[in-house]
């Protein structure tokens, strides 16, 4: 009733809402899907991003592998020295056995091409292992080469013209043959994390890279860690307020900002010109990725530090503390888990840092993992870099293989930032 | 060679009549309410950076007695009791001029030790701040720290004592080992209480100690107080007029920066000798 006299006489009732109540809803609403439209674009970079390197690393999660029959006579090797040993000859000659009527220089050449040169090595450890095979005949399972290996994944595709193809039809039908036989299998590819780098693709794995990263990250932490903590306490709790601890504070911003490639020439010019480091070393990745990993740590304990409440530490002063029990008693252990996410945060950056490492020559390719911190070696990030760079097709499902692996690494260590976040975080009223 | 006889000279007078006023006071309190003095300031001046926050304060605090400082917001009573322990140390730009002297020897004489000071001195805040750590420890982190008792039965017995003391050891004795921020908000400030009393302290301050706490809790930190001044000297701060005369002897109000009057509770109260007490006490300003 009153509705109706309201509307007569042209005048609104209050909760009725006007043009203007109306825009502005519209507004709140066209700002929300513009939020959500944003997200949905980030994932579905995302997505294609993750995606594309995952169907490329497919075919690098197995190692095509032949088995062959091979025969040790008596006198090709010395027992006593069996590393002397003329393995690829035997290999050779067992190969020739399968494949009878092959004889013309060109066709056994085109027909060692399908095996990897790996072989003799794998034949040479398992004799190396056992001397007892000598003079026996026995099964030994090594990769095919790449081609056989992109064959057997179809990754080369036979349809297409023989000049057009890395492989030739003949060495199409000794492959086809040994499928026949049963001589091929396709296991999981464990050599891709446990093998050293090599110049052949089938052979080729991230041990050396997964150990200079492992060294490398080391070094950052003891040097970073502890001195990242002593800088942030001391400028947060001790420091006067003056010019100068200003000027330290905004050039600690400042070189978080710095791009990686300038420590790189930094390490280049101090650490190894100047100090003489091994060059290649993990020992000076992990000296620059400290200095890159610094500002980070320091800037994360002081924020949690300042997190701590003045009630915790006035309560400590209080009752006869001194400032450093205040800080050690109190206030650090208050603010350890903000510290340690930092932390992993800064050590997760510096995991996937490149520039820096190429600088200082961790892009070397060196096929041995190396055996303490001084040893050349390379990390994650160049190994993919090197990867990235090689022309032989096996490289190119590796290369992803080795950013899944590497994007597994900084998963983890985010997911420990996190759990430590969550387990640690202490509520104080 | 004038000159500096001058500044020697008047130096000395200006040294002269402080020392004559201290006395005076001294006997006229001790006369009054038999306590000895315990704290005596003279002429305390407070300044942060370029702003002064207290003027040329100078008061006689009795032994075993509870003091009130009294006043509006601002007013400077929280930034005197601070001075009492050197609890201004710690804020950067804050600088403290004239004497503080506890049982004769002026604690901001270069040869005091701050961290031994706030052992005699201990202090209660404003809004409870247990440590995140068990009961016992809160309690026992000042005696170990201090070196008065290591682990053990020893520690026991202060953790023990000093619950007791602040009336919180039938509370709490069957949970010893949980967190002291998980105690009631009355609870925690009497384990605060507690823990400055675990270090054998001479005297308490207490900046607002009931100011976070509801009715019920007030009137057990106010019992406790009571209790506690047979033994210790108390400096309270409070903004409830009400609070300061139930549990003071002694009231000093503090107005702009500036001591403006202290007496007896009671007196103060009842006959303020001062206008702006008056009018601060019968609720026209503050």
């Amino acid at each position: 009733m009153s509705d109706t006299a309201a509307q007569g006489t042209g005048r609104r009732a209050w909760y009725e809402p006007d043009a203007k109540l109306k825009r502005r809803h519209a507004a709140d609403r066209r700002l929300r899907a513009y939020g959500v439209a944003a997200i949905l674009f980030a994932l579905a970079m995302l997505m294609t991003l993750v995606g594309t390197i995952l169907v490329t690393a497919a075919p690098a999660v197995t190692q095509t592998m032949v088995t062959l029959e091979v025969e040790v006579p008596e006198g090709a090797v010395n027992p006593s020295d069996p590393r002397g040993g003329s393995y690829q000859k035997i290999l050779n000659e067992s190969v020739a056995r399968l494949f009878p009527e092959v004889d013309t220089p060109r066709e056994l050449r085109e027909l060692r091409q399908l095996f990897s040169n790996g072989g003799q090595y794998a034949l040479r450890d398992k004799v190396v292992a056992d001397t007892s095979l000598i003079g026996r005949t026995f099964d030994i399972t090594f990769p095919l080469s790449d081609i056989g290996d992109q064959l057997h994944k179809g990754v080369i595709g036979r349809d297409l013209p023989s000049d057009q193809r890395r492989v030739s039809d003949e060495q199409i039908g000794w492959y086809d043959r040994l499928v026949e036989q049963g001589r091929i299998s396709a296991p999981l590819n464990w050599g891709l994390i446990f093998n050293a780098d090599s110049r052949f693709p089938e052979l080729a794995g991230l041990w050396g890279a997964l150990v200079g990263s492992f060294y490398a990250l080391l070094i950052c932490f003891l040097v970073s860690f502890p001195v990242g903590i002593a800088a942030a306490v001391y400028l947060e709790e001790f420091a006067p307020k003056n010019r100068f601890t200003d000027l330290i504070e905004v050039n600690i911003n400042n070189l978080a900002a710095v791009p990686s490639i300038v420590f790189g020439l930094l390490g280049l010019a101090v650490f190894l010109n100047f100090f003489g480091m091994p060059r290649s070393a993990p020992i000076v990745g992990g000296l620059v990725l400290s200095l890159m990993t610094l500002p980070t740590i320091i800037i994360a304990t002081r924020a949690a530090l300042k997190a701590v409440p003045p009630s915790i530490r006035e309560a400590a002063i209080g009752v006869g503390a001194s400032r450093m029990q205040t800080v050690g008693h109190h206030v650090l252990p208050l603010a350890m888990p903000g510290i340690l996410t930092g932390t992993i945060i800064g050590l997760a950056q510096a995991l996937g840092e490149t520039a820096p490492l190429l600088l200082i020559g961790m892009n070397a390719f060196i096929t041995a993992a190396p055996d303490s911190m001084f040893n050349p070696s390379t990390a994650l990030p160049t190994q993919i870099y090197i990867w990235a760079d090689s022309p032989e097709r096996g490289f190119t499902s590796r290369t992803s293989a080795a950013i899944i692996v590497l994007l597994g690494f900084l998963v983890c260590m985010n997911a420990i930032a996190i759990y430590m976040r969550k387990r640690f975080e202490r509520r104080w009223s | 060679m004038t000159t500096l006889d001058t500044t020697e000279a008047s130096g000395m007078i200006m040294n002269k009549t402080a020392e004559e006023a201290g006395a005076l006071a001294k006997a006229v309190s001790t006369a009054k309410a038999g306590h000895e003095t315990k704290i005596a300031a003279s002429k305390v001046s407070v300044f942060y950076g370029d702003k002064q926050a207290l003027f040329d304060v100078s008061i006689d605090i009795p032994a075993r007695q509870v003091m009130a400082f009294i006043g509006p917001s601002g007013c400077g009573k929280s930034t005197f009791l601070r001075c009492i322990n050197r609890m201004n140390d710690t804020i950067d730009n804050c600088s403290v001029k004239g004497t503080i002297e506890i049982d004769g020897a002026n604690i901001y004489d270069p040869k005091i030790d701050p961290v031994l000071l706030r052992a005699r001195v201990g202090m209660v805040f404003q809004k409870p701040n247990p440590f995140p750590k068990s009961i016992y420890d809160n309690i026992a982190y000042g005696p170990r720290i201090h070196g008065v008792a290591k682990a053990g039965s020893a520690m026991d017995e202060i953790v023990e004592r000093s619950l007791q003391r602040a009336a919180l050891w039938n509370e709490v004795k069957d949970r010893l080992d949980q967190p002291g921020t998980g105690l009631s908000g009355g609870q925690q400030q009497r384990l605060c209480i507690a823990r400055a009393i675990a270090v054998n302290p001479d005297i308490i301050l207490m900046d607002e100690p009931c100011s976070a706490l509801d009715p019920i809790a007030t009137a057990k930190v106010e019992e406790l107080i009571d209790e506690l001044r047979a033994q210790y000297t108390i400096v309270i701060v409070t903004h409830s007029m009400q609070q300061a005369a139930r549990v003071s002897q002694k009231a000093a109000f503090f107005h702009l920066g500036n001591l403006i009057e202290v007496d007896e509770t009671d007196k103060m109260f009842t006959n303020p000798s001062d206008q702006r007490t008056q009018d601060y006490i019968t609720g026209r300003f503050g």
